[in-house]
């Protein structure tokens, strides 16, 4: 999906049903990206009016949290980590290895749409260092190895 | 009657393929038309040996793991459903030296019970703080707390009996308790197998904490990397609510407690306790000057008491057992137990609650069984991305608050994260200033500006360039960040990079770096 073809209604239902929540913004921009995998450009004006704030305090939350994101993403998002735990367990060959395979560096999507990398600081998996997530769903003691299992599997469940 | 087996579906246990272990158990007693009673409980935090599978027997729960769908069939063939021996076999689970050796207070309930289940709650002790809190006043509940000696295990170590005194007697029409569950730390999980694996007490320990100050709403702010603590947290509240345990009048007392779970976005500076309230506030996760404290002025500009999880999931024991039995673990000013997270580079990482006073030693090599490399044990950092790197030359502090403050480190979340000898310390100080950099709220200078140059001035010493000067100016710089940053974040990047430069100068170019 582009940029200009986002679904208006499907936001608009988004913050019709939050926007009375104390502290709505954030509920808000969760709801959005969970319907459409990202926050279009386009519904900042809408977030502004109704929460009764500038757009640009809008743009402001929404660039300020890493896990907001303003484009489309792939099919599958992978957040391999890159903290200490995971670093201690070859994190560094994994990630080296993940943009390697995937042929992208983080923040991009592969070609066919397929994968969105991202880095992420703490899975909370730290006794099976080093992790990955995919799609939320966390793996443990991933070696350059199991790595390309668990993109096959992934690509299988298709 | 059908035999209980047990599989956990904590994040790391289904991060090893738990979930598949699980339906080929299932599957297989089909095929042999067994009948079985599947439980999906939490995680023991012996995740060397996850997918631990457990059975239910005459003698207790017997113990197999690591069990992969591939093992299941010979399992059934040699018997497991009745608890015979296997070459997986680990005996009965609770005399598992690793699990018997500890003091679980906190998380006694982690991995036994069904996290979900409100009856397996009830019938495992849970809710009883919160009936005899019912029967005491406001100020009887926080003298329990202050008697317990409890300090905030979020990492600041704050008294938190003092800290709901406060709140008690601030003046309000609204109050709040607000759960820090921003567990960003590198190295920590406790918060996350609580909320998984037994968030009823969670949920318990936040009705008490609102009893006892005075406040009818609670938020837990979870960062968003936990999607199966948030799945669990909102089924336990609905059930909780469902069962007049929380709602408009909690068992009948007239006395009402809400609760509703927020999601962060994915910023470190969020487990600051004023960054997080700005952002469930809806804005962006800035910290706040204090004065005022949260407990004064909080959330929405009213009375808040901001704990972690674990503080909060302590008190439900503390209410049960009285401030005094809690007390009596520990050491020094550091009373109660920590639920210390072991990772990395270790062979036998886990959950390890215990009361303070065991030294990292016991911790690195009785329970851990030194690295999983198999090769020396050069370092660890204790408390997260901001703790320090502590040499093996001081493996002997006992984990306590001030005997770790005494060396310059911080016990923090209680996570540690094991380093073998191929590590290079130069480049773990990089990262902390990197880290700083990535994770920065940008509201104040020492912070914002101080990490990158952190950063540029590390490549430098890295690259061999100008090494005594530039490794002067990184002293400098953390002397600035350490004593002028607004919050922790800046405040405390130095401790893993002047812990790394002091302790391991070889890194860094050998005799530069040791002058000081």
């Amino acid at each position: 999906m582009s940029q200009s073809d986002w679904d208006k209604n499907a936001v608009t239902q988004v913050i019709d049903s939050l926007k009375d929540k104390p502290g709505a913004m954030l509920p808000i921009l969760h709801g959005i990206q969970d319907t459409l995998g990202y926050i279009p450009k386009g519904s900042v004006p809408l977030i502004a009016s109704a929460l009764n704030v500038s757009r640009a305090e809008v743009h402001g939350v929404i660039t300020f949290y890493h896990y907001f994101r303003e484009s489309p993403p792939g099919k599958h998002t992978i957040h391999v980590c890159r903290a200490e735990s995971c670093q201690s367990m070859n994190g560094f060959e994994l990630e080296v290895h993940a943009k390697a395979k995937l042929g992208i560096d983080y923040h991009e999507t592969t070609q066919d749409g397929n994968f969105s990398l991202e880095p992420v600081y703490c899975l909370g998996n730290c006794g099976c260092s080093p992790a990955v997530s995919i799609d939320g769903e966390v793996y443990g003691r991933v070696t350059p190895e199991r790595f390309d299992e668990i993109l096959d599997e992934v690509r299988a469940q298709a | 009657m059908s035999i209980k087996v047990y599989v956990p579906r904590d994040s790391s246990a289904l991060s090893l393929g738990a979930e598949k272990t699980a339906k080929a158990i299932v599957a297989e007693a089909g095929k042999r038309g067994l009948d079985i009673n599947l439980v999906r409980n939490g995680s023991r935090g012996l995740f060397w040996l996850e997918p631990l599978v457990e059975v239910e027997t005459d003698n207790g729960r017997v113990a197999y793991g690591p069990v992969k769908p591939k093992d299941v069939d010979g399992l059934f063939d040699a018997g497991f459903l009745e608890g015979c021996s296997h070459c997986l076999s680990l005996g009965l689970t609770e005399e598992i030296e690793y699990l018997k050796k500890q003091e679980r207070l906190t998380n006694a309930r982690v991995g036994i019970t069904d996290p979900v289940s409100l009856e397996d709650y009830l019938s495992h002790d849970g809710y009883r703080g919160l009936q005899n809190a019912l029967k005491l006043t406001p100020a009887e509940i926080v003298k329990q707390m202050t008697d317990s000696g409890l300090r905030g295990r979020g990492g600041a170590a704050f008294p938190t009996g003092i800290k709901w005194n406060t709140v008690l007697n601030a003046q309000g029409d609204q109050k709040y308790i607000v759960c820090n569950a921003d567990e960003g730390d590198s190295g920590t999980f406790s918060d996350r197998m609580i909320m998984e694996d037994d968030p009823f007490v969670l949920i318990e320990g936040m009705t008490i904490a609102g009893l006892a100050v005075g406040a009818t709403k609670g938020y837990i702010y979870l960062r968003v990397e936990y999607p199966h603590a948030h799945k669990n947290l909102n089924t336990a509240i609905a059930s909780a609510e469902k069962s007049g345990y929380l709602g408009a009048d909690i068992c009948g007392s007239g006395k009402a407690f809400e609760l509703e779970v927020r999601l962060g976005a994915g910023a470190y500076v969020c487990g600051e306790e004023t960054s997080l309230l700005e952002s469930l506030e809806g804005k962006r996760g800035l910290v706040r000057y204090k004065p005022p404290l949260p407990a004064i002025k909080g959330l929405f500009g009213k009375p808040t008491v901001i704990n972690n999880v674990i503080s909060l999931a302590s008190v439900p024991i503390i209410l049960d057992k009285g401030g005094e039995y809690y007390k009596n673990f520990g050491m020094g000013r550091s009373r109660g137990t920590l639920p210390i997270q072991l990772a990395g580079n270790i062979k036998h990482p886990g959950l390890i609650e215990k009361a303070f006073g065991i030294t990292l030693r016991e911790l690195l090599y009785d329970y851990g069984g030194g690295s999983a490399s198999g090769r020396p044990i050069k370092a660890v950092q204790v408390g997260g991305p901001l703790g320090a790197f502590v040499p093996e030359s001081q493996f002997d502090t006992p984990l306590d608050y001030e005997a770790f403050a005494a060396n310059w480190a911080v016990l923090g979340h209680g996570g540690v994260v094991v380093f073998d000898d191929t590590v290079n310390m130069a480049k773990m100080a990089r990262y902390a200033m990197e880290f700083c950099a990535i994770e920065s709220c940008g509201k104040c200078t020492p912070c914002r500006i101080g990490s990158t140059r952190g950063v540029e001035v590390l490549d430098k010493i890295i690259n061999n360039q100008d090494r005594a000067r530039n490794i002067a100016l990184l002293r400098d710089l953390s002397d600035v960040m350490l004593n002028s940053s607004l919050c922790a974040l800046g405040g405390m990047t130095p401790f893993p990079v002047l812990s790394a430069l002091n302790h391991f100068p070889g890194d860094f170019g050998g005799v530069a770096a040791a002058e000081k």
